[in-house]
């Protein structure tokens, strides 16, 4: 990724960081890229982005790329990363308030489009999975 | 264990999953109960959990479902509420341990369930199938029980996420818990040890990304494979359901995939406390465990599949 970032206190403070703080009742300033998160994610292949850089992007305010990343979309909240990183930072939360900040947006910006699904899809999924992915992916 | 005439009432909450394709962890997990003296009773108007709870701390709409059915269980005059649905236990867990120290939230969702008669004051305490049986019933008292014990079945416990995540809602170790294997070794099984049995199945990915639960269902069985195992046994129907209908997708993936089949600890249970096949329910399982069980000698060549 290919990005020129300028460092202030001003950036810091930023309310997209103060906002992502808030909803994920989170310290972001807490990391010190050990990597462990990333090391233990199941869905670490499918990721563009790893949960150390997104904890790492989120301390620096970079809102749109955070926003536009695949990997919101493919934590799963398996918690594996909460409950080894050794700063105790909960990274699903922070993750979760990043989908939140863009299924609260108002655009109904989904990531699960429920009624294109197959009825074949549809008839052997178990209503654990359905309300799941709803509760997840949609506004 | 209560009085040796009168069974203990324990109040029960199932799930939805468990009244549509999960009906064998529902029918395995009363009859089991019921053979060690412990009458479950279905929770009077539950409604769903929710399923996955809200990571957010800026807004408490997401526990009011499961309140709601914690305000149920102080209707019923009792004050814990059991269930074996893993995913269940998770979110009910959660919202009660987030209200019972956050009196402005409890405050807000009594507000907002302002037409029951009965406050939320948390007052009810959330249990697991397995913390109960570990640690009311115990490993001892229920090996009494066993009536056909699983003799030579090698077991691989999976426990996923919703156990043993997060610390607050674990009843054992997080990274190698055993509760299960004690469970399938009171039963006369013998548990394998395997590399991936807190490892996330992909969960609700399986909805729309059916290729992402292919690659976790190979990794996962492929370990239990690794170590001989005959079966596996799980307590969540989202990752019964991954681990089992998802082999077909993993064997388009993987060409050397073996099929395994995937049970709920409970049907194990039932199996081994001789209870018959309308408490078993195998067939709805997708890969059929009969073959494995028949060639350990565990059941008679006449439980068939499918009653009609
Ligand atoms: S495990 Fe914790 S401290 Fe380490 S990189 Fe991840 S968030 Fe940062
Ligand atoms: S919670 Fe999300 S980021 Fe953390 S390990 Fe699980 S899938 Fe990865």
């Amino acid at each position: 990724m290919e990005t020129t970032l300028r460092i202030t206190s001003a950036r810091a403070g930023s309310s997209f960081v103060a906002g992502i703080e808030k909803i994920s009742g989170q310290k972001l300033l807490a990391c010190y890229q050990c990597g462990k998160c990333s090391a233990g994610c199941p869905m670490a292949a499918h990721m563009d982005v790893l949960p150390n850089q997104i904890i790492r992007m989120a301390q620096l305010g970079m809102r749109d790329q955070l926003l536009a990343a695949k990997s919101i979309w493919m934590c799963v909240s398996c918690l594996t990363c909460n409950s080894r990183c050794p700063k105790d930072i909960r990274i699903a939360e922070v993750i979760e308030s990043l989908r939140l900040t863009v299924l609260r947006s108002g655009q109904r910006d989904d990531n699960l489009h429920i009624m294109e699904l197959s009825p074949d899809a549809c008839a052997v999924l178990p209503p654990i999975a359905t309300i799941s992915a709803m509760r997840k992916l949609t506004s | 264990m209560g009085n040796e005439n009168k069974p203990m009432k324990l109040a029960y909450y199932p799930g939805c999953t468990l009244k549509n394709q999960a009906v064998n962890f529902d029918a395995s997990t009363v009859s089991s109960m019921a053979k060690l003296d412990v009458e479950v009773e279905e929770l009077d108007r539950w409604n769903c959990c929710g399923t996955v709870h809200a990571l957010n701390s800026d807004n408490v709409m997401n526990r009011v479902a499961p309140v709601t059915n914690l305000i149920r269980v102080k209707e019923a005059q009792a004050s814990e509420l059991m269930t074996g649905c893993a995913m269940c236990y998770n979110t009910l867990k959660r919202a009660n341990i987030d209200v019972k120290s956050r009196a402005d939230a409890l405050a807000t969702i009594n507000d907002f369930l302002s037409l029951e008669k009965t406050k939320y004051e948390g007052d009810v305490d959330v249990l697991h199938l397995l913390e109960y049986l570990r640690d009311r019933v115990g490993f001892d008292n229920l090996a009494k029980k066993v009536t056909r014990p699983l003799k030579g079945l090698r077991v691989a416990c999976y426990y996923g996420c919703l156990l043993v995540r997060p610390k607050e809602v674990a009843f054992d170790d997080a990274e190698n818990p055993m509760v299960m294997e004690n469970l399938v070794r009171a039963l006369g099984a013998t548990p394998v040890d395997f590399s991936h049995k807190t490892e996330c199945c992909g969960a609700y990915h399986t909805v729309d990304k059916p290729e992402v639960i292919a690659d976790r269902t190979d990794k996962i069985m492929g370990s239990a494979h690794g170590e001989r195992a005959d079966l596996m046994v799980v307590s969540c129907p989202l990752c019964a359901f991954n681990l089992d209908f998802r082999q077909d997708d993993a064997r388009r993936l993987n060409p050397d995939f073996r099929n395994m089949p995937v049970l709920y600890f409970t049907q194990l249970m039932a199996l081994a406390f001789g209870c018959d096949e309308p408490s078993l329910r195998f067939d709805l399982q997708h890969i059929d465990p009969l073959p494995v069980l028949k060639a350990r000698g565990l059941v008679q060549e006449t439980l068939d599949r499918a009653p009609a």
